[in-house]
């Protein structure tokens, strides 16, 4: 007996199809989407409202109770989306065996540039 | 060659027949603008990366805000801002219009080209709008 008859035919068979787990990949993009339409505003709104300030200003402004928060917000939902879009475009244009290894390069480095930033607006938030 | 599918391994006498691809059709509005959302995503995730590199040097110091401001403030970066910033509307405005469709509406051939040029003029104005009350507001402190 193999592991494998221990799994439902249902089980076995999902994820087989082309489309392999497209519904979680589009949904995830989407609601990362949903939140950026107004993360996004708020933030050209704020850049436009702070035009040719100096550094003192724009540290003032990030430390705000609702710039650190919406900042922190962003850079999340900013890099999940575009880990997801830029995986899309690696699976249609790259056919090589490059590409496993590129989505997970991008996958990291688009959390580990979220995290950067994150940690660099909670420094300007509360460090000294 | 961009796909020779099964018969890779195989020498045929002639190319095997292609499905018409992207160089082969006259440029749509709906054909740009799908790849115009495509194109701003890969530019707006480089943009991302100038946010997080901004917001490192904020958090550094005066004097590296000051050479990555420098950098923004210089001709070249002003032209790369301004790139972005109609790259951000119009996939803004894009991704909007494609929640709509998510909704299943919008589909027939008149409100597609409406709702293409719509999103064109609004990026162009909004693009427009962001850059005049930027040299506005930076107007008023010189």
């Amino acid at each position: 007996m193999t592991r494998d008859s221990f799994r439902s035919p249902l089980a076995r068979a999902l994820g087989l199809g082309t489309a392999k787990s497209g519904v979680q990949h589009w949904w995830a993009e989407r609601v990362a989407a949903v939140a950026l339409v107004p993360l996004c505003l708020w933030f050209a709104a704020s850049i436009i409202a702070h035009a040719g300030s100096d550094r003192a200003v724009f540290i003032g402004w990030i430390r705000t109770p609702l710039a650190t928060s919406c900042m922190t917000l962003l850079l999340i939902a900013l890099f999940h989306h575009s880990a997801l879009g830029l995986q899309v475009v690696i699976e249609d244009y790259v056919h090589s065996g490059v590409r496993f290894v590129a989505i997970v390069a991008v996958r990291l480095g688009c959390y580990g540039l979220a995290v950067i930033g994150i940690f660099a607006t909670l420094h300007i938030a509360f460090g000294g | 060659m961009i796909n020779t599918g099964a018969n890779s391994n195989s020498t045929p006498a002639r190319p095997r027949p292609l499905s018409p691809n992207i160089q082969i059709y006259r440029p749509q509005l709906t054909s740009v603008l799908s790849i115009a959302n495509r194109v701003t995503g890969l530019i707006l995730s480089f943009g991302a990366v100038g946010l997080v590199v901004w917001l490192s040097a904020a958090a550094t110091g005066p004097q590296t805000y000051g050479v990555v401001q420098g950098v923004i403030e210089s001709w070249a970066g002003q032209v790369v801002l301004f790139g972005c910033t109609f790259a951000f509307f119009l996939h803004l405005c894009g991704g909007i219009r494609h929640f709509v469709w998510d909704t299943v509406h919008g589909f027939e051939l008149r409100s597609i080209y409406i709702s293409g040029w719509t999103i064109v003029a609004a990026s162009v104005v909004l693009t427009a709008a962001a850059w005049t009350i930027s040299l506005f507001v930076a107007g008023g402190h010189p």
